[in-house]
């Protein structure tokens, strides 16, 4: 069944690409949308009747070279499972969505097609994404790594008339070169020091990297670290962590509905999903645990600064996205895998309906992406509303705080709510140094990302109509076919954060069942530390290494889908935090909402003269911190002068000089010497011999074997 | 003669026999009126011979205490020689005969010049070497100068004798050089003196005027410089004898002398062929370019031919000399072709030599000049045809013998060389519109000859046709 899933896509973009003038162009587009639901039905078959245990399910072999055995093979765990139904269910719902938002565009003219080459960019996108996330090894996952690189690259530049956007998809590209090229070192280390690209193996023989040293650079490094800090290089390029970040905002140049598939909820958590499958190497590697703590809370942080001033709506939600994935790898770096991939499920639920809700406003609007030029949509796109709404609360995180109440042991509350909430308290919860920063950046970060989002819903729908007023009149709601999506996401941006709250960040036994950890029931004896867990959560180091000790619960690496070391415990710790740590983010949010609405709603001037008084801040934070400007500075204008010169001096004077002038200039000159020499007259053909007979015998005596 | 002897020497025998009963035949009748017919029983014959040579038995016979060698690699030469010749003399025929030149010593004189091929090839002497090398010299400067009242044709011919006199007298010193140190005309007898410290002074000196007096043979660079002169002197048919069978003949019989008489000091004589074979790529491919007269640049291109199959030579190995058969089968057969082509060329019933009369052929003879292209392109080396094949086999096996620089020599060199054969076709398929169009009369034999030979080159990217196998099995017998 899952290969059936895993290969539908695939027929259905090379049908839909190669064959789309047999069939037609709206059959093409339904062909594909149908095989996606088709998937996407499978998926959650398998997703809700999976037991936990890891299952290999063998296709082919692809190279067999000495000890380099790459299958291609379905490595089916939870994690897979989980994945599954993220991409089929979004990918499903975003090609309904196209239907109706790529039914018209202006972006081409009366009889040029790119219906169906959009749908078959959208399906292979979706197949290479599959096959990077039922990867058995990693070389398969390298291959889906790239093919969604490809496929983003294809998308972003897909209004490929528009300079702004081939530039987008080529920076893309390039950025994503830098973070693959880590990735692809990580696999050659793995490879190197375990003989074996196989999941189970390299996981087999994560304790014992963590006790091998290589060099590397000309330093000793500890394997483990230094192959998962590789790793995490590809999963920062295809998240878009902080500085390679850059491409994603300018990938908003594509149709709205790949930001939503692509840029929101599947391929940029690719990287957030490459820690969690490779957890067991990650858990033996701390130094790069912490870099990623780091790194994960200052993406989030730095993302949602620059989200606050926007005006671009896509951009706002790109920004936003960033942000949400430093979220997830916080998560994963302080080693809560559960809850790093709960919030990437929920996080796509509400972030694709909120990239889905802002393409309906766009579509209404006729294009018209400036938030400034909005205003008062609220009446003429009701649906959009409400479902933008939905997505807001989510992604805010409203709910009522679990110390408040709890239904039945769950928190109440939206998708994001949950999620985002469970990873502050993790983030608190593991008591380290990088942690504690993380825990105040993601706080600080949840205010901004209320302040932002509802920033959004302010200027969008309330107020009063802004910018041409032509266009307003038109605004219109959008057609059934794009409201329905955001229908079924709203229900998942509400649910699934209390449908999935247990087996996620529920107590350790349901999270270790869900994920097939097995467990021997001593282990759990040591739920009664629980008691002294609030001392402990605020830092007693003492109270931790006792606990630790006596902690019984032994996993081996690569057993079930996610791997927790026996030192771990933060997922255990984060049901005991302190009151006021769970609190935080709630009033954060409050925080965030009250200022936005002060600033847009009772208060439009206000932001104005804000932003003159602080006239640095804003220019700091409007220009995304400058990063663009110091990489052009750093690297693209050099490499652009490098190119220049190696085109006009290297390659036209240098390697075109010298050919020509061999071409041109010397052989000619010897054809004519030759032809001089051909004088007709024997007897300086007799002379040639001659002279021949003493080069020769002079070049054997002195150079021979005359000696 | 014993009869074993007489048993081994049978084809060359026969033939000599069938040319004296020919010129008998011819004298006492009607000369040169049965010239025609003479020449296809001559080319006849020539096939009969070579069925019977390849396909007579195995192993290696001597005849005449050592001086005459019938094996593998002799048969192997001999075929390609036999049949090529045949494929000369048919597809010349017409030409010969619009031109009036078709006297009746003409097969005959070929006929002479392949029993003296067939004696180069298989000479284990130095005095059936000369022998070989002088009945077969002899025949082609009477047939070079075949169009009496031509100055051009006599000019050639006088040339050649010349030169080829010349280097007769340097190949005969050499010889006498070798035997004064060696104190054996025998191969055998030669190499089994060469000791483990390397030869004596004199009897390198020797080698160094026996390989001048081979390399005037083969075309090598800097003893070539008749061949372009007589290219273009001799009649055209003569012209495609001259680059095909003589230089089989010529090579194989290098190949002999070098390895059974001096194998035992390979690095000696495989420098300097080394040396030979670079000038000759190079010369050939820089000269040919400034070439308007298309006899005149398959001249240079021979000389560039030649210094790839001695590329092969020089590597003195048994892959090596494999190499260096498979690419003279693969010139051969290309060269049949383009002759084929170059015999049809004509306007007004005269022949026409200057290339860029092929302007726009395509435009009338899209087939032709399909088939003349194919043949360019492999005449280039450019894969997959199997002049590739042919120019593949002969650097890997200097790559592999440690000459190193000669393959990158060559490699460069037949990137210049590509230049004059892709001219070719480009005036074919790119040029301007010509004053006058060439005829389009062009025999059914010329016709054969040329698709034959340009579907020999497409079908080789399949298959060598088993030419590698049976040069193998050559290049065994001669290297053992």
């Amino acid at each position: 069944m899952v290969s059936i899933i895993l290969f539908a896509p695939l027929l259905g973009a090379i049908i839909a690409g190669f064959g789309w003038r047999l069939i037609g162009e709206t059959a093409a587009q339904y062909l594909t949308t149908g095989i996606l639901f088709l998937a996407a039905f499978l998926s959650w078959i398998v997703f809700l009747g999976f037991d936990g245990t890891t299952q290999h399910i063998h296709i082919l072999n692809f190279i067999q070279s000495g000890t380099l055995d790459t299958a291609w093979a379905i490595r089916l765990d939870r994690l897979t499972a989980i994945m599954l139904i993220v991409v089929t269910t979004v990918s499903a719902l975003v090609h309904m969505y196209s239907l109706g938002y790529m039914a018209h565009d202006d972006a081409w003219s009366e009889g040029e097609h790119y219906k169906a080459r959009f749908f078959a960019y959208l399906s292979f996108f979706t197949f290479a994404m599959l096959s990077l996330v039922t990867a058995d090894n990693l070389v398969q996952m390298f291959f889906g790594w790239e093919g969604v690189g490809v496929a983003s690259y294809l998308l972003i530049g897909f209004y490929y008339k528009k300079p702004s956007a081939n530039a987008a998809a080529i920076k893309a590209f390039v950025v994503n070169r830098v973070g693959d090229f880590g990735f692809a070192l990580g696999i050659f280390g793995l490879f190197f020091l375990t003989d074996s690209i196989d999941f189970d193996v390299i996981f087999g023989a994560a304790p014992t990297l963590a006790e091998t040293s290589i060099t590397f650079l000309w330093t000793d490094w500890n394997a483990a670290n230094l192959l998962a800090f590789l790793l995490f290089v590809g999963a920062m390029g295809k998240s878009a962590q902080f500085i390679l970040h850059t491409w994603l905002p300018d990938a908003m140049e594509g149709p709205t509905p790949v930001s939503a598939l692509i840029h929101a909820a599947t391929m940029v958590t690719a990287g957030v999903f490459l820690v969690c499958r490779m957890s067991p190497l990650f858990e033996f590697a701390d130094g790069t645990q912490t870099f990623i703590v780091y790194l994960g809370a200052i993406t989030a942080f730095f993302a949602a600064t620059v989200g606050l001033v926007q005006n671009d709506i896509k951009r706002v939600i790109a920004y936003s996205t960033c942000s949400q994935l430093g979220y997830m790898f916080v998560a994963a770096g302080v080693g809560v895998y559960s809850v790093a991939m709960f919030h990437l499920l929920t996080h796509a639920f509400f972030k694709a309906m909120l990239f889905l809700g802002a393409g309906s406003v766009i579509h209404g609007m006729h294009h018209e992406q400036d938030m400034r030029n909005y205003g008062g949509l609220r009446k003429k796109m009701p649906y959009t509303f409400w479902a933008m709404m939905i997505g807001t609360l989510a992604i805010t995180g409203v709910g009522v705080p679990a110390v408040i109440f709890k239904l039945g042991g769950i928190p109440l509350g939206f998708a994001g709510f949950i999620s985002k909430d469970a990873i502050i308290e993790s983030a608190f919860a593991a008591g380290t140094t990088a942690s504690g920063f993380a825990f105040w950046m993601l706080v600080i970060g949840a205010m901004f990302t209320s302040f932002y989002s509802w920033r959004l819903m302010f200027l969008t729908f309330y107020g009063e109509p802004r910018g041409d007023k032509h266009t307003h009149d038109h605004a219109h709601e959008s057609p059934k076919v794009m409201l329905v999506p955001l229908g079924v996401l709203a229900i998942g941006a509400i649910f699934s954060g209390m449908v999935w709250y247990k087996p996620f960040f529920g107590d350790e036994k349901k999270v270790d069942t869900f994920f097939g950890i097995t467990q021997n029931e001593e282990a759990h004896a040591s739920t009664a530390f629980s008691l002294i867990s609030a001392a402990h959560a605020a830092g007693d180091d003492k109270a931790k290494d006792d606990h630790g000790d006596d902690h019984g619960k032994v996993q081996q690496p690569g057993e079930g889908a996610i791997f927790m070391a026996e030192d771990n415990h933060v997922l255990h710790d984060a049901h005991y935090v302190p009151t006021w740590v769970i609190l935080s983010p709630f009033f954060a949010m409050l925080i965030g909402l009250g200022t936005a609405y002060l600033f847009y709603v009772r208060n439009p001037s206000l932001p104005r003269r804000l932003a003159e008084n602080q006239a640095v801040l804003y220019r700091f934070l409007l220009n995304k911190w400058y990063i663009d400007e110091i990489y052009d500075f750093l690297f693209v204008n050099p490499a652009k002068w490098l190119g220049n010169f190696l085109w006009k001096r290297g390659d036209g004077n240098v390697i075109d000089g010298s050919i020509n002038g061999v071409a041109m200039g010397i052989v000619p000159f010897f054809t004519r010497l030759a032809g001089r020499f051909q004088s007709g007259y024997l007897f300086h053909y007799a002379f040639v011999m001659v002279l021949g007979i003493v080069v020769l015998i002079t070049w054997m005596s002195i150079g021979g074997g005359a000696e | 003669m014993t009869s074993a002897d007489f048993v081994t020497v049978l084809p060359e025998v026969l033939l000599a026999v069938y040319a004296m009963a020919a010129l008998l035949f011819g004298v006492y009748t009607t000369k040169d009126k049965v010239a025609g017919t003479l020449v296809v029983t001559t080319a006849a014959v020539l096939v009969v011979l070579a069925l019977w040579v390849g396909t007579a038995g195995e192993g290696t016979s001597a005849a005449f205490g050592g001086a005459f060698i019938a094996d593998g690699f002799a048969r192997f030469a001999k075929v390609i020689i036999l049949l090529s010749g045949a494929g000369v003399l048919l597809m010349g025929r017409d030409y010969m005969e619009r031109h009036n030149l078709l006297r009746f010593e003409y097969p005959i004189l070929i006929s002479l010049a392949t029993v003296g091929m067939m004696m180069m090839v298989s000479a284990g002497d130095l005095m059936a070497l000369y022998m070989g090398l002088e009945l077969q010299s002899l025949s082609l400067y009477v047939v070079a100068s075949l169009r009496r009242d031509s100055v051009k044709s006599t000019e050639a011919g006088l040339k050649y004798f010349v030169l080829g006199a010349l280097s007769s007298g340097l190949l005969l010193y050499g010889a006498s050089l070798v035997y004064g140190y060696a104190g054996t005309t025998v191969f055998s007898g030669i190499i089994s003196t060469i000791g483990e410290d390397g030869m004596a002074t004199g009897l390198l000196i020797g080698l160094v005027f026996l390989i001048t007096g081979l390399a005037f043979k083969v075309s090598a660079v800097p003893f070539h410089m008749w061949t372009p002169d007589v290219y273009e002197g001799s009649p055209t048919p003569v012209t495609a004898f001259f680059a095909t069978a003589p230089k089989m003949a010529a090579m194989a019989l290098f190949a002999r002398v070098m390895l059974d008489a001096f194998g035992a000091a390979p690095g000696d004589w495989g420098q300097i062929v080394a040396l030979l074979a670079l000038l000759s790529m190079f010369l050939g491919a820089i000269a040919a370019i400034g070439q308007q007269n298309i006899k005149r640049l398959m001249a240079y291109s021979s000389i560039a031919h030649m210094g790839f199959a001695l590329m092969g030579l020089a590597a003195g190995t048994e892959t090596g000399v494999q190499a260096m058969l498979i690419y003279m089968a693969i010139y051969i057969a290309m060269n049949l072709g383009t002759f084929a082509f170059i015999l049809g060329m004509q306007r007004d019933g005269q022949p026409v030599t200057d290339i860029s009369a092929l302007s726009m052929y395509s435009v009338e003879y899209p087939g032709r000049a399909a088939a003349v292209a194919a043949l360019m392109f492999s005449l280039a080396g450019v894969p997959p045809l199997l002049g590739f094949a042919g120019k593949f086999a002969v650097l890997n096996a200097a790559v592999d013998a440690g000459y190193a620089w000669l393959a990158i020599g060559g490699v460069i060199a037949s990137v210049i060389g590509a230049f004059y054969y892709l001219r070719i076709v480009f005036y074919m398929y790119f040029g301007d519109k010509p004053d006058v169009a060439l005829d389009g009369t062009m025999t059914l034999t010329g016709r054969v000859f040329l698709t034959g030979s340009a579907l020999v080159m497409l079908a080789g990217m399949v298959t060598m046709l088993g030419v590698d196998e049976l040069a193998l099995g050559a290049a065994q017998a001669l290297v053992n």
